[in-house]
């Protein structure tokens, strides 16, 4: 049975703006069925930038609903610039914590948000554009630029925690030494930064 | 909040009647059956008992029942045993469906140099017959299928698998943890070579298995050490455990077609009940050979963690083949093998039922499982 943190279970059996909104301008969807879990989300933007209201549609486990209900609440009233700045830290820290395999569900909710303030601006449909890098997971559509943002963000230090918070690697496992390859030279990087500083 | 119950192809309740069989060997009767002095040699009686118990259960000899800790080990020594007693043989051929305590074994002998052959399944898990005939060769050393599969109920054709086996001179394991107490299984009928089976599945505590070993048929022990079992596991008896399982065996004999009947009729109320009130699902498994007491059905576009999680909350035990539950990031081996399609295979629920369950507790979970769906349903971006 799962670790779930009192306040994951009550936004899981109570979701806060759930369903879609008929009214929204922006829309970001991330995942699918073949993954396991997916993210619609909805928001209605006003002309100064802020963000009036959120909504989202989930199919995944509680974990993945509790994320998208928390993200929903936590860009009420929010700037999108300043709801851009959001990660997946910032979730998982309001959900008082998550599994570790479950890590990936609040970075579908960081990914949603982008993809859905892209939507706004009118850009495609692309989350972290400047991520559009080499594919790695065939499995999962998970790629080198995606992997990098998600360990930088997170300080992960293993194969098992890029596993758990990208999915990366977590099917069939072809991709797994490429994988470590990337945290390798990511990790090597951060002691030669450390280093300098 | 009342425990509804329909997990039982995880584990199950311990019946009073072995519970009360097994608080002797807990207390006043602890006596080493080995042991010379009359106090332990009592024990030993016990032990003879049981293991008579069970192999009437089998239809076996009591010479040929091996108690060991659980189902895993009985499968590890099965494997183990047949590649030792026959080291030219460089060949194990087992299914796509196996438990991991013989699927991982499978692997581990791969990494060693043996060449593996996995049996594949059409869509309702039935086994590739055709695949099978043509993977047996003079370099097979041994043969191992599931007589039921945990997550679909499927109850494979052993009787006839087995045969061709013997045909070709190859040892035939069975892994039997699921069936046991749930189908008939006649060893004096049918050509296994060894059998696995764990107590905690038929109203036993977890911690005790058995492995059958035909008569006859080379053995090589797995766990070294002392002469217990006949030089064949070594290792002081559970006692208090072995004891239980044998009264466990003897409850499953007698009541073995009340149960089957009334089992089964509860669980095809179920069934019925809940692919009556809830559009979009289906059953996965071979529905004319399945255990009588297992129902895997598969809920479109929703995921099984969520829904075992709102079961919970009405003090419903299942489990599920969806990828949340397992900790990795794929639905289950087994609906993958059968080709379930991914808006059915994260939404599989698994229903397995027990002689303790009532016509009210399932009832009760046709009357609240459609809200739970729906609710889930509601929240889901995929919808039809």
């Amino acid at each position: 049975m799962w670790d779930y943190s009192k306040t994951v279970q009550e936004h899981f059996l109570h979701p806060h703006n759930a369903g879609p909104m008929d009214d929204a301008n922006a829309v970001g969807e991330v995942g699918s069925l073949a993954c396991g879990d997916a993210l619609r989300l909805y928001l209605k933007v006003s002309d100064k930038g802020v963000i009036e209201k959120a909504s989202f549609e989930t199919f995944g486990c509680a974990s993945a609903i509790a994320s998208s209900s928390m993200l929903t609440d936590m860009i009420t009233g929010m700037q999108v610039d300043e709801a851009l700045k959001l990660t997946n830290k910032d979730i998982v820290a309001r959900l008082g914590g998550l599994p570790r395999e479950k890590m990936h569900c609040s970075v579908m909710g960081e990914e949603a948000l982008e993809a859905a303030i892209r939507n706004w601006k009118g850009e495609p449909p692309v989350p972290h554009a400047q991520e559009i890098g080499k594919l790695v997971c065939k499995c999962f559509g998970v790629t080198d630029a995606q992997i990098i943002r998600v360990i930088r963000e997170n300080d992960l230090k293993t194969l098992e925690d890029v596993i758990s918070y990208t999915k990366a690697g977590g099917s069939c496992g072809e991709c797994q030494d490429e994988i470590a390859e990337i945290l390798d030279a990511e990790l090597k990087n951060r002691a030669e930064q450390k280093k300098i500083a | 909040m009342k425990t509804i119950y329909l997990d039982n192809n995880a584990t199950t309740a311990i019946a009073s009647e072995v519970r009360e069989a097994m608080m002797p060997y807990l207390g006043e009767l602890y006596g080493n059956p080995s042991s010379m002095h009359t106090f332990g040699g009592q024990v030993a009686h016990a032990v003879a008992e049981a293991r008579e118990q069970i192999a009437a259960l089998l239809g076996a000899q009591p010479e040929e029942i091996i108690f060991t800790s659980c189902g895993s080990e009985s499968d590890n020594t099965a494997i183990w045993s047949a590649l030792q007693t026959q080291p030219e043989k460089r060949h194990i051929v087992t299914t796509a469906l196996e438990h991991p305590a013989v699927l991982n074994v499978a692997q581990f002998w791969e990494r060693q140099g043996y060449r593996v052959t996995r049996i594949g399944v059409d869509d309702k898990g039935r086994l590739d017959q055709d695949a099978y005939a043509n993977s047996l060769t003079e370099d097979t050393a041994i043969v191992s299928v599931m007589f039921a599969n945990n997550e679909t109920g499927n109850v494979h054709p052993i009787g006839k698998m087995a045969e061709m086996a013997k045909e070709k001179g190859i040892v035939f394991h069975t892994d039997a943890v699921q069936a046991v107490g749930k189908v008939d299984i006649d060893l004096s009928k049918i050509s296994v070579d060894m059998l696995s089976l764990s107590g905690h599945k038929l109203h036993a505590p977890k911690g005790i298995g058995v492995l059958y070993v035909r008569k006859g048929v080379r053995f090589r022990a797995f766990m070294r050490g002392g002469h217990q079992e006949r030089g064949r596991r070594a290792g002081t008896e559970n006692v208090p455990y072995i004891v239980g399982l044998g009264v466990a065996a003897k409850l499953a004999a007698e009541g073995f077609a009340a149960e089957r009947s009334q089992v089964g009729a509860l669980r095809d109320r179920l069934q019925k009940g809940l692919l009556d009130a809830i559009p979009d699902c289906r059953v996965n498994g071979d529905i004319e050979n399945r255990l009588p007491n297992t129902a895997n059905i598969s809920f479109k576009n929703v995921e099984g963690e969520a829904i075992l999680l709102m079961l919970d909350q009405l003090g419903i035990c299942a489990s599920s083949g969806s990828a949340c539950t397992s900790g990795s990031l794929e639905p289950s081996h087994v609906l993958r093998a059968m080709g379930v399609p991914f808006n059915y295979a994260h939404g599989s629920i698994r229903f397995s039922l027990s002689r303790y369950n009532t016509e009210e507790e399932i009832d009760f979970v046709v009357s609240h499982m459609p809200d739970v769906i729906k609710t889930l349903r509601n929240l889901s971006p995929f919808k039809g």
